[in-house]
């Protein structure tokens, strides 16, 4: 009878305790760390929309793990200093279970230590520089190698180019890209005068004596092609001017890794016909994934002139990865979930599968681009299957020995296979 | 109706081919042009460019506008019986008509978009399609079009082209085409003559060529293994060619900071009325020009039929709206600051934040989307190394002329007076009866209507979004104080030697730096003459 | 000039004068009115807060958390750039558009010592090389980065480079008389130049990434919310520090000359002060607080990128002291509590109303309340007094809102 009493009243206290918790967590939270102001706010809001449609609608699945989903808006305003305040705010203060955020590398390098601190999960969903790995971070947009080095494979090998400008905004994608991409070439035998490199300011807006440079450069009898690293604004005066200094796409063909469907949709793109850009999605490749996405991503923002872009598929994807990792896992604790994510299989938009890598990139397929006078983009070339992200280049002498790999036994983000150690990790 | 659209297709071909049986092969049945054009439908866009070969080498000038409509990206085909169709954007209308219809034929085809597909084109595509072009584009009447024609040969010469070329030489009567036929013939016979004497004259006649071939030839020749003579011929005629082009290219290089220092002019013009006569410090001056860059936008939006008139409309709605929103501003705020500079300061800069919040609420953060008028594209070819673009010299023209104009209006109108008399002496001039209130709202309406019509401009060359105002302000008011703050002619000179000094130091040290160079130059200016290049003379203590 | 405005002119200076003498009589009453309990005050809610977060448990309704801590601490380093900008703006009537630099410079310093702490835990593992150096593919450490892995002397340059950028801007300036909207815009035009110069990567700061992911101050690991809440009180310290400090200079009679200054520079030289150095010495010593407020600034929020830089960061602070009330110590460091108290919640609730919010600020400020919030605190207690007093004192009131208008 005592026993009984003992065992009945451990019960009940278990269940109330679990009742508890059910009720302190009767939904997941997924914080949303984009930009809605300032400069960033351009690109981060649709972002921010994104998350916000992908929630609706895996709460109409019926959520995860039987509880709804909530998501947490936060405004870092791109202020960079913020997002790590805003990170802590939500990992703190909101508890959140994952985080997708951050555009700008800095705005990622901000919010990392805090990540690391307090054992938090984000998804950054945009292209960028490599030489990065997180244990909490995943990266579902594209490395280097995933952009820059097959459009140059396309240039060189389909179009016959010779003659490289490496033209970006100073800051650090460009520089790294361009370090990357200049050895690359060199390593494919092109000779130091065959490279020119060109930085400028962000929002640069004179364009003429760079392109007069540039036009210069490739009229001395080789093709020439320039690798556009060039942020933002200031692409909207570079394209007009060379619009304007008569240079057309099948004398020099700019590719480009930061212009999408959502750039182009703010400018004349008539004098763009036929300049390139390499992403791994593009809003007119033709499937029905890719179809009922638009459609739904149209309904959802109530406006039918409205674009999708690279990194709205990266969220996408990222979105679906994680909340497969939280079902496979059973729970959303970051460390559970991070294991589960390694190996994460979801269909892309435009076909064919990503695949989630040991070292928290995506395989995902490489297509390149022709701009088309309806702000669209016109597939002309894409890689045979998936490439594989690349978190630390081979092409860096720094960075040429690292390797990221988060599962066991190495358990690192920058493992040197040199040396065999792993340096520097804030856990 | 599509029954028609066949007969006319199939008309054509019988009539095409009919002429085309004189001049080649007679054995081609009409039908096997037909079964091109609709094999160019069918086959994936990596294995078009044979029918495109095989097409222009059975055909003349009748495929022109099968090229030329394909090289624009026009080029559609019924889905239902693969007819070619060319889609023809017509005031704000999209219509297609059968491709080999002449362009005044009335009988554009009403269809949707899911009846007709495109035909698609690339890169590689398009630069056969220009070279195809040229090629039939030599027998063109048009002497502009055979001079181009010949031109774009230039990189691509081979026998047969040289052949022909030099057949339509002996019958050509223009002789600028008859000059670039030459440069042709004589770059071919510079690389190909079997004698050096006949390749040493080819180059001499070469040397007053500032063509890019030419020059790439040349390089060419002064370094492979060649024949001494030749070598020496192609040394000195580079050499006097590289002259020339250095000089052209300091043309350039100062028109370059022309057209830099009337952007200049245009942004810190209206500042330079603000700030300079009135003492107000605006920092709202460069909402006041994205003001103008977005009314340009919604001219654009509300004629969409008209944009090569759009900008002659916006020019004075600019004008309005911004000179409206200054007057607003000066009754509104700055009236009641008066004699306190550092708080106009501040009240203004919140003003422009208010400003860039409300045009972000409206229009999107995203950038908006200003097409340039058709006569506003391009350049002007000088010659093959200079050329000015086009949008650059009108907005330099433009720039002087709101310049003179504004001159003209502060020297010589009663209104002018009324302004030079209330910035000289204020009390004095509302004791000769002066109404300074209505001149103050006059003045700063006037100089915000300024700094509209400079975002006219400026939509023209960069991105018209919610920042635009941002990127000119710190600039604007370089240049007002560094001419000379109440100096309309200091503003001008100013706007010019800042221009010309940053595509000077560009291309030594980077645009980054020229930049920070200039600034720090300025900076360093000031302290050493506080009043800038022209001080406003006067008896006025500190 | 005519006689008339001259007339006018010199009329309403003497005004003036007359009446900074009588503010400086009411602004000694405040000194000493608000100086010692203000410190007080500080420092307990400091200790308070501090006690909260390391002794009492997470689920205590008392218990503040190391992100209210962090986020205090921010508050107040900005509360010390608000003191130093008031310290020219409201005592000497030279508005620095550029503060933003001098704090920018004292964050580098702190920053580049705490990137020196790294070593060679980097990602890379290399032993003296900064990651993003790595990268970059650079060679060695320039030589502006020697001698910054030690903490006392990244500290002197925290304060040695923004007093000496401020030195010779200041020498340069005020010698040649740069007066007003002048100098206004020319702060600002330096802070701009240093922005594009700090962007760039070839210059060795990291570029637009700056500086970021540091480990430990000291040995310390800045993780842990010890250091945390140690950072914080040391900033509330500081920030008595300087609070007091400034109070003692602006009473003494240097601060006298700066308030004649202010009020009349010509005047004041033509009594024989060389009225160029005072300015001189007091900018310097604002910039050396703007400096001492970065450094805190850093490790607390860890990142420093050229974004500080930017002129609109600097206009930012002006508001700061402009809301609570220029010309009083305590009136910055009320406005820039209460401004960015007021920024974190907004932006978390209306993040697109906050610029409207921000910018009505500025112009009700400026148009209703020219003395802040301070100067509607002290008409609302003399309008009491009167009101009990039942004898007006009005002639104070009516003419605040004209002085310090230089």
């Amino acid at each position: 009878m005592k026993m009984k009493t003992l065992v009945s009243s451990i019960a009940l206290a278990g269940a109330t305790l679990v009742a508890f918790n059910v009720q302190a967590a009767d939904t997941i939270k997924v914080g949303v760390l984009h930009s809605l102001s300032g400069t960033m706010a351009i690109s981060e809001t649709t972002l921010k929309d994104t998350v916000l449609m992908m929630v609706e609608e895996q709460n109409k699945k019926g959520g995860l793990l039987g509880k709804q989903l909530e998501a947490v808006v936060v405004d870092p305003a791109s202020n960079w200093p913020l997002f790590a305040e805003k990170g802590r705010e939500l990992l703190t203060q909101e508890k959140v279970d994952v985080i997708f955020g951050s555009w700008t590398s800095v705005s990622r390098k901000s919010v990392l230590p805090v990540l690391e601190e307090l054992n938090g999960l984000m998804f950054y969903p945009v292209q960028y520089e490599g030489e990065e790995s997180s244990k909490n971070v995943f990266y579902t947009g594209a490395a280097p190698n995933q952009q820059a080095i097959p459009a140059v494979n396309y240039l060189k090998d389909e179009l016959e180019v010779e003659r490289w400008v490496l033209a970006g905004t100073d800051y650090v994608y460009p520089r790294t890209t361009n370090k990357i991409l200049e050895a690359y070439l060199k390593a494919n035998g092109v000779a130091e005068e065959d490279i020119m490199i060109n930085y400028t300011p962000f929002g640069h807006s004179d364009w003429q004596s760079i392109v007069s440079d540039i036009k210069k450069f490739g009229s001395e009898g080789k093709k020439t092609a320039v690798v556009s690293t060039i942020n933002g604004d200031a692409n909207v005066p570079f394209y007009k001017e060379l619009g304007n200094q008569g240079i057309s796409a099948e004398d020099i063909p700019v590719v480009a890794f930061s212009v999408g469907e959502e750039e182009l949709s703010g400018l004349d793109t008539s004098p763009l016909v036929g300049h390139l850009a390499a992403w791994n999605y593009f809003q007119s490749v033709e499937s029905d994934a890719n179809e009922e996405f638009i459609t739904q991503w149209k309904a959802f923002t109530k406006n039918p002139d409205r674009v999708t872009n690279d990194p709205m598929e990266a969220t996408y994807i990222g979105f679906k990865m994680w909340a497969n990792a939280v079902t496979d896992a059973g729970t959303t604790d970051v460390d559970a979930v991070e294991q589960a994510m390694i190996g994460q299989e979801t269909a892309n938009l435009t076909g064919g599968t990503a695949v989630m890598n040991k070292n928290h990139h995506l395989s995902k397929p490489v297509l390149i681009g022709e701009i088309q006078d309806d702000g669209q983009f016109e597939v002309v070339w894409e890689t045979e299957g998936v490439v594989p992200g690349d978190a630390w280049s081979d092409f860096l002498p720094g960075s040429m020995d690292l390797i990221s790999d988060w599962t066991a036994p190495i358990k690192c983000g920058n493992y040197n296979t040199k040396t065999t150690s792993c340096s520097g990790q804030n856990y | 109706m599509k029954n028609f659209l066949v007969f006319c297709g199939a008309l054509f071909l019988l009539f095409s081919t009919a002429i085309h049986a004189d001049s080649s092969d007679p054995t081609t049945p009409s039908s096997s042009m037909e079964a091109m054009l609709v094999e160019l439908t069918k086959v994936s866009l990596k294995k078009s460019l044979p029918v495109l070969k095989k097409i222009e080498h059975e055909s003349s000038e009748e495929m022109l506008p099968l090229f030329s409509t394909l090289l624009s990206g026009n080029l559609y085909y019924l889905k239902s019986d693969r007819s070619l169709l060319a889609r023809v954007k017509q005031d704000g209308k999209t219509e297609y008509r059968p491709l080999f219809d002449s362009p005044t034929a009335n009988n554009a085809l009403t269809l949707s978009k899911r009846d007709v597909k495109k035909v698609k084109v690339n890169n590689k595509l398009r630069k056969y399609l220009r070279g195809a072009i040229a090629r039939i584009q030599l027998t063109s009447k048009d002497i502009a079009k055979r001079q181009a024609a010949v031109r774009s040969l230039l990189s691509s010469l081979d026998s047969d082209t040289i052949e022909h070329i030099h057949q339509l030489r002996s019958q050509e009567k223009n002789s600028s085409v008859k000059n670039m036929m030459d440069v042709a013939l004589n770059l071919y016979s510079a690389e190909n003559a079997t004698s050096d004497v006949a390749r040493v004259s080819a180059i001499r006649h070469l040397e007053g060529s500032l063509e890019n071939d030419v020059r790439n030839l040349l390089t060419k020749l002064t370094k492979d293994g060649q024949s001494e003579p030749v070598r020496q011929a192609a040394l000195s005629a580079l050499k006097s060619i590289d002259q020339q082009v250095n000089r052209y290219a300091l043309v350039d290089q100062l028109f370059f900071g022309l057209s830099l220092g009337s952007v200049l002019l245009l942004a810190s013009i209206g500042l330079a009325i603000t700030f300079g006569v009135m003492g107000v410090i605006n920092m709202a001056h460069g909402e006041m020009i994205m003001l103008g860059a977005y009314t340009t936008y919604v001219v654009q939006l509300l004629m969409p039929n008209h944009i090569d008139y759009s900008i002659w409309v916006a020019i004075p709605a600019a004008f309005l709206v911004s000179g409206l929103m200054g007057v607003a501003i000066e009754r509104g705020v700055i009236r009641h600051l008066h004699g306190r500079p550092l708080e106009t300061l501040l009240a203004t800069f919140g003003i422009s934040l208010i400003l860039q919040q409300l045009v972000r609420s409206i229009f999107s953060p995203l950038n908006r989307q200003v097409s340039t008028p058709s006569w506003m594209s391009g350049s002007v070819e000088i010659n093959p190394v200079l050329s000015l673009t086009l949008n650059r010299l009108y907005i330099l023209a433009f720039a002087l002329l709101v310049f003179f104009a504004l001159l003209f209006i502060l020297k010589k109108t009663s209104l002018g007076l009324n302004v030079r008399a209330v910035s000289q002496n204020r009390n004095m001039a509302r004791a000769m009866g002066v109404k300074t209130a209505w001149v103050d709202a006059m003045t700063f309406g006037l100089g915000s209507g300024i700094a509209g019509i400079a975002g006219v401009a400026l939509s023209q060359l960069t991105n018209v979004g919610p920042n635009l105002g941002q990127a000119y302000i710190i600039d604007s008011f370089m240049v007002v104080v560094f001419g000379g703050v109440g100096n309309l002619f200091g503003t001008l000179v100013a706007a010019f030697s800042l221009g010309i000094a940053t595509k000077f130091l560009e291309p030594v040290t980077g645009a980054v730096l020229a930049a920070i160079t200039v600034l720090i130059f300025i900076i360093l200016f000031i302290q050493k003459r506080p009043k800038g290049l022209f001080p406003q003379k006067g008896r006025a203590a500190e | 000039m005519n006689l008339l405005t001259q007339l006018l002119s010199s009329s309403s200076k003497h005004d003036l004068s007359q009446e900074a003498s009588s503010k400086d009589e009411s602004g000694k009453r405040a000194f000493g009115k608000h100086t010692a309990p203000f410190v007080v005050l500080l420092l307990a809610v400091t200790l308070l807060a501090s006690a909260a977060n390391l002794f009492l448990p997470e689920s205590s309704a008392l218990y503040v958390s190391t992100y209210t801590i962090t986020l205090l601490g921010k508050y107040l380093c900005y509360a010390m750039l608000a003191l130093a900008v008031d310290v020219i703006w409201g005592y000497c009537g030279i508005l620095s558009l550029g503060h933003g630099a001098f704090f920018a410079l004292g964050g580098y310093a702190m920053g580049m010592y705490l990137m020196r702490q790294i070593g060679d835990r980097g990602v890379y593992g290399h032993p003296t090389l900064p990651d993003f150096m790595v990268f970059l593919d650079w060679q060695e450490l320039p030589w502006f980065w020697l001698g910054m892995d030690q903490f006392w002397f990244a500290m002197i340059m925290a304060v040695f480079v923004p007093g000496v950028l401020a030195f010779v801007f200041g020498w340069l300036a005020f010698r040649s008389r740069v007066t007003g909207v002048y100098l206004s815009i020319m702060t600002q035009a330096l802070t701009y130049a240093l922005l594009l110069s700090f962007f760039r990567n070839e210059m060795g700061f990291g570029g637009n990434n700056g500086l970021t992911d540091f480990k430990e101050i000291l040995g310390f690991d800045l993780q842990s919310d010890a250091t945390r809440v140690s950072l914080f009180v040391i900033t509330a310290i500081m920030l008595s520090l300087v609070f007091v400090s400034s109070h003692y200079i602006l009473k003494s009679r240097l601060g006298k000359v700066v308030l004649a200054v202010r009020d009349g520079e010509s005047r004041a030289r033509f009594l024989g002060y060389r009225t160029q150095n005072y300015k001189v010495w007091l900018f310097v010593y604002s910039a050396v607080i703007a400096g001492v407020a970065g450094a805190l600034y850093v490790p607390q929020v860890g990142i420093i990128n050229p974004g500080e830089f930017s002129p609109i960061n600097s206009i930012e602070i002006v508001i700061w002291v402009a809301v609570g009330g220029r010309g009083t110590l305590i009136g910055a460091i009320i406005g820039a509590l209460l401004v960015n108290y007021a920024k974190t919640r907004f932006t978390a609730i209306l993040p697109e109303a906050w610029l409207f919010a921000l910018g009505a600020l500025f112009v009700l400020v400026t148009l209703y309340l020219p003395k802040g919030l301070m100067g509607l605190y002290d008409q609302l207690k003399s309008k009491y007094r009167s009101a009990s007093d039942a004898s007006p004192d009005s002639n104070d009131i009516s003419s605040t809102n004209k002085e310090a208008n230089q």
